[in-house]
């Protein structure tokens, strides 16, 4: 205990607001992932339904989403932007030691987001003037690119959590590189897929959950109806899927980063028939105070049987383990994700249930109050997940390779809370203005709707939802589709 | 051999990043110049209509640049990110605002938050390039070194501010260049003219700028001063400078699409003048590259990671930039979002 208090109070000024500032600006920036990887599948679902059964309705919801993902891509490269700078601002001891190591899953990440940008332009831009099975086509490749991308960042975290791939020399730098085995690293299989399906599953629930609002506000006509189904379909498919991965990463956990996995269960000493905790506070002391105990249950999920031995936070030294505190955030997180992925797979059963016997969606409002609130609860559930894996990494950056107060930049702590305080400032703008441009689309749209009927047209460039038009330019000859091309645009209504 | 390989790609990203990012944040600039609302509403409209289809694949090189960087040569980027912190910490917030802005402006509807947005947008188009071209000239004249702390003269000292200076300036001129031809491609020939002017005075301070960098790097930066004057860095000098001339004459008449050409050379060639001049170091008389370099097998998957990327974004790319030069490529406007709006009477 004694070396936790040095260790802490020898912990660099700098450490504190480099870490503020790195969980803020992740936190803010995972908000917009789960709609970057899965909004372009879930709009293609959507487009391809719309084609191919000729529906208006599912193709101005494909198109609407498209304006929507036009905006959150944009800021998403910002945000994303910011993050890989901050490798270098805030932790250039990581990089300059380790960046040849796993720097690579970065370089597929670079390449995949690259292409992603340019078939995400295509296919946002391609609505009007392509023909619509060629736009569909050049939209297909975006989910893939999307998932390739998300296999180099989770391949360089999951190689944090479980270094492997290099050796160390004599004085403590890693020589001979396997880059394959830094790649695919013990916790990369069970991260990548539980972060895929948590973005799909999330995405599906966000948007889904705006269609339920309406649905709850009255608005109960076929746009919503397919506004809603197409989403929740995806997301209510996965989630059971997600459950049974979820239970197969914290297991892997438990294997591979037994002490992570003590934070997560708050276990103090290794042990068998191990109970379980739901919530509850660890104390410096080792005792547990608050919560719900249940006898063996930890052993049990952990090995399948009560005398399954976990390894205990007090197996390695003080200052080789998170603090109490650190494995208090963790455990929260880590029961808090649990809970709300329970909750989302009695949604989802609720509605694959009713589905299955009787062909309708759940006529309760209680179903669609759930609904509504699946989509931020599935975001909290995300950023639980994610401070999980990371709270309970501490005090390491690279898992018993690398403590997160050497990886730190020597910049003073002033200019950090200065830059911090900025970051903050502008980061609030950011999502502030990002919130309100598409709760105004939103209304827009509702109001044109309500209008009904075909608008009038005339409008002036300057209100153009993002990505604004060119035909402003032209205005004549592209609010008419007739005479540019074969099938100028997509909707194909006869 | 190998690590010099990488080297070449990463001062090739970079050199695209000066090009693309660089016609991106020229967009900016001349927003930042057009005047008021009412005189400035007419380049305004060009702008935001020319930079939205590739906006973000302009902006991706940066991360390319980052992510080589720290792979291919991670010592190099600790260094660099430790002295040239400030610099750097404030080209990202200008990068933040900056993206935010320009996403932001075109939704928003009334003319108050268009202008902040707008002002948002504009002035970080200037701050960053300024303070990406100051870390790169504290680079370039040696004052990154192993034990530098992140102090202001790392990247406040001549170099710096002309590498700084310089960096807005080009920006300035492909802006120019680029909205020149892009007048032209949206029917709108009075802003062909009003851009070429533009970029035409940019051009000038480009000119000016640069052989003041050239006379200042004698005393401040000899080792670059030596490589700028011999071998090839002179040829890329000169190639510089030639299509310097070119580039003016172009300009000088309302031409084709091919000032673009010789403007995006003017900048291409100085920056790979600067990468040249530079050999054999990472950071001039203190770090070679072979020095810098990571682990020879990442070195090789870095190499083979990004010849199978560029297999197959060539093509994306080219598709992309044909599609937008054939006018294929048209934003939604609020009709197609409506129900029953355009779109669905294909």
């Amino acid at each position: 205990m004694h070396i936790a208090v040095a260790l802490l109070t020898d912990a660099p000024a700098q450490m504190l607001p480099a870490r503020s500032m790195m969980a803020f600006t992740l936190a803010s920036h995972i908000i917009l992932v789960p709609l970057g990887v899965a909004l372009p599948l879930i709009t293609l679902v959507m487009h391809g339904y719309g084609l191919r059964r000729g529906d208006p309705d599912a193709l101005l919801l494909a198109r609407r989403w498209s304006a929507v993902m036009a905006v959150q891509f944009a800021i998403g490269v910002v945000t994303g932007t910011v993050l890989s700078f901050e490798f270098g601002l805030l932790w250039p001891g990581m990089m300059g030691r380790w960046g040849d190591v796993f720097g690579i899953g970065f370089g597929v990440e670079a390449w995949a987001f690259f292409l992603e940008a340019v078939l995400i332009a295509i296919y946002l831009y391609g609505w009007r003037r392509l023909p619509s099975r060629i736009h569909f086509l050049l939209g297909l490749p975006l989910p893939f690119a999307a998932l390739l991308g998300a296999f180099g960042i989770l391949a360089a975290n999951s190689w944090m959590n479980t270094p492997r791939g290099f050796t160390l020399d004599s004085a403590g730098n890693p020589v001979d590189v396997k880059i394959w085995k830094a790649i695919f690293t013990p916790m990369f299989g069970p991260q990548y897929w539980h972060f895929v399906v948590a973005m799909f599953v999330t995405a599906g629930y966000v948007v889904a959950g705006v269609y339920a609002v309406g649905w709850l506000r009255g608005r109960r006509d076929r746009y919503h109806r397919l506004g809603f189904t197409v989403p929740f379909t995806v997301a209510a498919v996965l989630t059971p899927v997600q459950f049974m991965l979820g239970d197969s990463i914290a297991r892997q956990v438990f294997h591979k980063q037994p002490v992570k996995f003590a934070a997560m269960e708050i276990v103090w000493n290794t042990d068998t028939h191990v109970p379980e905790y739901l919530f509850g506070r660890l104390h410096p002391d080792g005792t547990v105070s608050g919560g719900i105990k249940i006898p063996q249950l930890d052993s049990i999920l952990a090995g399948f049987r009560p005398d399954t031995r976990v390894t205990g936070l007090t197996s390695v030294p003080a200052s080789d383990r998170p603090t109490a505190t650190q494995a208090t955030i963790t455990h929260f997180a880590f029961d808090a994700m649990v809970f709300i992925g329970s909750l989302l797979l009695l949604l989802a059963l609720w509605y694959g249930v009713l589905w299955l016997w009787r062909r309708r969606l759940p006529t309760s409002p209680w179903f669609f109050r759930g609904a509504a609130c699946a989509g931020v609860a599935s975001v909290v559930a995300v950023e639980c997940g994610w401070i999980t894996t990371e709270v309970g990494r501490q005090p390491w950056i690279v898992y018993e390779n690398m403590r997160v107060a050497e990886a730190v930049t020597s910049t003073r702590s002033t200019g950090l809370w200065i830059t911090f305080g900025i970051v903050v400032a502008v980061y609030v703008f950011v999502f502030g203005s990002f919130l309100v441009v598409l709760l105004k689309m939103r209304t827009r749209w509702r109001l044109a709707d309500e209008r009904s009927g075909p608008a009038t047209p005339a409008e002036t460039p300057e209100t153009d939802t993002p990505y604004g038009p060119r035909s402003a330019v032209t205005a004549a000859d592209t609010s008419r589709t007739g005479g540019d091309g074969p099938s100028s645009a997509p909707g194909g209504r006869p | 051999m190998i690590a010099g390989v990488v080297a070449v790609v990463l001062l090739l990203v970079i050199t695209a990043y000066a090009c693309a990012g660089g016609t991106d944040y020229g967009a900016g600039f001349w927003d930042l110049t057009a005047g008021g609302a009412e005189r400035g509403k007419r380049p305004r409209w060009l702008i935001d209509h020319a930079m939205a289809p590739v906006w973000e694949v302009n902006n991706v090189w940066l991360i390319f640049v980052l992510v080589i960087m720290w792979t291919g040569f991670p010592v190099f980027f600790q260094q660099v990110f430790t002295a040239m912190w400030l610099p750097l910490a404030l080209a990202v917030v200008g990068t933040v605002l900056r993206g935010a802005g320009f996403a932001l402006r075109k939704p928003s509807r009334r003319l108050a938050g268009r202008r902040l947005y707008g002002a948002v947008f504009a002035v970080s188009s200037l701050l960053t390039p300024f303070f990406l071209g100051a870390a790169a000239g504290g680079v370039a004249s040696g004052r990154v070194t192993a034990g530098t702390m992140a102090a202001t003269e790392a990247w406040a000292n001549p170099t710096s501010l002309l590498f700084g200076l310089l960096a807005v300036a080009t920006t300035a001129l492909l802006g120019g260049v680029f909205l020149a031809a892009d007048a032209r491609r949206f029917d709108a020939p009075d802003l062909d003219g009003y851009f070429r002017r533009r970029a035409l005075g940019a051009l000038a301070v480009v000119a000016v700028l640069a052989l003041v960098t050239l006379f200042v790097t004698h005393g401040d930066a000899p080792h670059l001063w030596h490589g700028l004057t011999h071998g090839v860095g002179l040829f890329f000098v000169v190639v510089a400078a030639l299509s310097t001339l070119a580039t003016a004459w172009l300009l000088m008449r309302p031409s084709g699409g091919w000032a673009r050409v010789s403007a995006v050379t003017v900048v291409a060639s100085s920056v790979i003048a600067w990468g040249m001049a530079q050999r054999p170091y990472l950071i001039p008389t203190s770090m070679t590259i072979a020095e810098g370099a990571g682990a020879h097998t990442t070195l090789r998957w870095l190499t083979f990671v990004t010849l199978v990327a560029v297999l197959l974004i060539i093509p994306a790319v080219a598709l992309l930039y044909w599609l937008d030069t054939q006018g294929e490529l048209e934003g939604l406007t609020d009709a197609d979002l409506r129900r029953g709006g355009s779109g669905d009477e294909g």
